[in-house]
């Protein structure tokens, strides 16, 4: 990839700003189209941009993929958490009211905020297996074979 | 909405933990899934999983203790009410399905740790038991919800772990994979004409809740969309629950996966089907409505028969223990269509039974030819050849679950059978009551030719084989002992399956 100097430089540019339109997708979510799902896919696709202009080993060196397992779990862990919260407050499972119980509208709106975190997390880490799990089976390209 | 943001506090009535058990049933799983994933220590999956599978039994003990007088627990997801939010409804019916499930679950779980590790490389065991425990998520979540839409969901979620659990039998027979892929591609099919069916339906009535479908379904009856959608469904659920003719992906799917996950979905993946196929049946759509459309006549009964006989006879002519046990699934489940068919409390009652009693017992055979495949690594008949003498305690057990599936009196198989039988004494039928004894004996004959293997035959020359460990042991006569312990205790079993039949019957789902 040395010689693709306009992919490189492009790339580097874009992979912040790829990231940071995505956080914009989580968290204005609930005012405009988008949310955790749109979020996810977002943000994994800058990885995934990177790792196809600075090879594989380049993205699994930032982001391993011991620890693209635990992200996966992790984004389950906060949705299913934020239900569990509920159950020990003697509220239903998933009821957002109790996370402000004198304002129930405000709960809720604050309870879909966290629970979409969650599953922007795990998309985010499904789309990068995915890719991974893909890449990893081709034979990667050398620079002279273009 | 400012005036909904007002600052008066708004009162709540707190839930107690007996109230939140319905969610609780399907959370200790669910959430136990993403743990061993988290935490990513192999010493430690197994715990988990295993702590989470008891933890489901125990809620499911106390759930069907509450509802076995039949009534009913109304259980709203996120606190929205239904017809709107999601419902978690149990009653007798599902309750007792949901024992089972997370029973087999935790026996199969227990004896799944020695088992594994012959068949299925450490490195995936972390995995292996994440995904066990979402299937079985997905199990008790179809069987307890209340809500049309939602039952696809979990149904996806057990299906795709199906999948990957059948394939990590490639380790060991490569043919694994074809088998997975096969299921796949079948299962999907099916869930993509449940979906349809439950399209068509929200498209005639715009609900999804069961008990609000229910009572908009009898108000139109005759409707073109929902007799499309009944379509639908039937096929869509009968691929998964390999009735008859939609059977082909069972056989593989059971031979090829690890022997924990053969015994784990032959007790419980088919079960869940069925219960959704009388769920469907008697409580969404009316009872008169299936008379009206004559699916009993046309459909049910005869593929029971031809299930019953056609796949007898191949369980016969099978030289593998675990397809010969695969291949007599498919004939017992036509007992459990039969007594759909017979569509009467009592066939019911013997469907419901059966379903239990056919769990257990195809449980335990499926663990007894996990055992052999530990010792040997084999369960063709050729390589079984006189193991009774050196796998004593083994072939035992296989004796036991055997006789089960006759229908021995003494057994669990026998007390569904006898229900069958009544069934159908009920409503006149001598000739069926007849081809259920006649087919009994073809599964005397398949059963006789595992046991002439084990016992009869000249033991291979220069075979050594090990009895298997005590800890797939114990699991596995637990299960064994169970099979006798409600072929002699059926007042329990019995009690539920009339409760569930009479729920089921009644439309006591419905808002009436």
């Amino acid at each position: 990839m040395r010689h693709h100097l306009i992919l490189r430089v492009i790339t580097k540019l874009l992979v912040g700003t790829i990231f940071l339109f995505a956080l914009y997708v989580q968290f204005h979510g609930d005012y405009s189209p988008g949310g955790g799902f749109q979020a996810g896919v977002i943000m994994a696709a800058g990885f995934i941009i990177y790792g196809i202009v600075f090879t594989l080993e380049k993205v699994k060196a930032v982001f391993p993929p011991w620890l693209v397992h635990k992200v996966v779990a992790l984004g389950v862990l906060i949705y299913a958490g934020t239900g569990i919260y509920s159950l020990f407050y003697g509220y239903g499972y998933l009821d957002y009211a109790v996370i402000d119980p004198h304002h129930p509208v405000h709960g809720q709106h604050l309870g879909i905020l966290i629970v979409e975190l969650g599953v922007g997390v795990t998309v985010t880490g499904v789309m990068v297996a995915v890719y991974y799990a893909f890449a990893a089976r081709a034979p990667s390209l050398g620079d002279e074979d273009w | 909405m400012a005036s909904a943001i007002s600052s008066e506090p708004v009162h709540h009535i707190a839930l107690t933990l007996s109230d939140q058990l319905p969610a609780l049933q399907v959370l200790i799983p669910f959430v136990a899934a993403p743990l061993v994933v988290f935490f990513g220590v192999r010493s430690l999956a197994w715990p988990i999983a295993f702590l989470a599978s008891l933890g489901s039994l125990a809620v499911s003990v106390l759930l069907l203790q509450s509802v076995i007088d039949g009534s009913e627990i109304s259980y709203h997801m996120g606190g929205w009410a239904p017809p709107l939010g999601i419902e978690y409804r149990v009653d007798t019916a599902n309750a007792f399905v949901l024992f089972l499930i997370s029973a087999i679950s935790s026996v199969v779980l227990a004896y799944a740790r020695g088992s594994l590790k012959a068949e299925v490389p450490e490195k995936s065991h972390t995995l292996f038991y994440a995904l066990y425990l979402l299937c079985l998520t997905g199990l008790l979540g179809v069987v307890i919800t209340g809500d049309a839409f939602n039952v696809f969901v979990f149904l996806e979620i057990s299906s795709l772990s199906t999948y990957v659990l059948v394939a990590q039998g490639s380790y060991r027979d490569k043919r694994a994979l074809t088998a997975s892929y096969n299921y796949l591609i079948m299962g999907t099919i099916g869930a993509t004409f449940f979906v349809i069916g439950i399209g068509f339906l929200y498209m005639a009535t715009g609900t999804l809740n069961m008990a609000d479908l229910a009572e908009r379904i009898s108000e139109q009856r005759d409707s073109r969309t929902i007799r499309a959608a009944f379509a639908f469904i039937v096929v869509g659920i009968g691929l998964k629950a390999a009735i008859y003719p939609l059977h082909l992906w069972l056989p593989n799917a059971y031979v090829y996966a690890p022997s924990p996950v053969s015994a784990f979905l032959a007790g419980t993946a088919t079960k869940m089907a069925i219960y959704v196929l009388l769920r469907f049946m008697f409580t969404v759509f009316q009872p008169e409505f299936l008379v009206e459309i004559k699916i009993l006549e046309a459909v049910i009964i005869p593929f029971a028969l031809i299930a019953m006989f056609a796949a007898s006879i191949s369980a016969f002519y099978q030289r593998d223990i675990k397809r010969m046990l695969a291949h007599s699934s498919v004939a017992q489940l036509g007992y459990m269509l039969l007594g759909i068919g017979s569509f009467s409390h009592t066939g019911l009652t013997a469907t419901i039974i059966h379903l239990f009693n056919h769990g257990i017992s195809k449980a335990a055979l499926f663990m007894g030819a996990g055992c052999f495949v530990f010792a040997i690594g084999a369960t063709s008949y050729d390589k079984l050849k006189g193991l009774g003498k050196s796998m004593p305690w083994t072939s035992a057990a296989m004796v036991i679950g055997g006789m089960s599936l006759i229908g021995i009196p003494g057994t669990a198989g026998f007390v569904s059978k006898w229900i069958l039988v009544q069934a159908a004494f009920e409503n006149g039928w001598w000739s069926f009551a007849f081809l259920i004894v006649l087919s009994s004996i073809i599964a005397v004959a398949y059963v006789w030719r595992m046991i002439e293997t084990l016992y009869l035959s000249a033991p291979i020359q220069g075979m050594t084989a090990k009895e298997a460990p005590l800890s797939m042991l114990i699991p596995l006569y637990l299960m064994a002992f169970s099979t006798i312990y409600f072929g002699f205790a059926t007042d329990i079993t019995l009690e539920a399956s009339k409760a569930a039949a009479t729920g089921l019957l009644s439309g006591s789902s419905g808002l009436r």
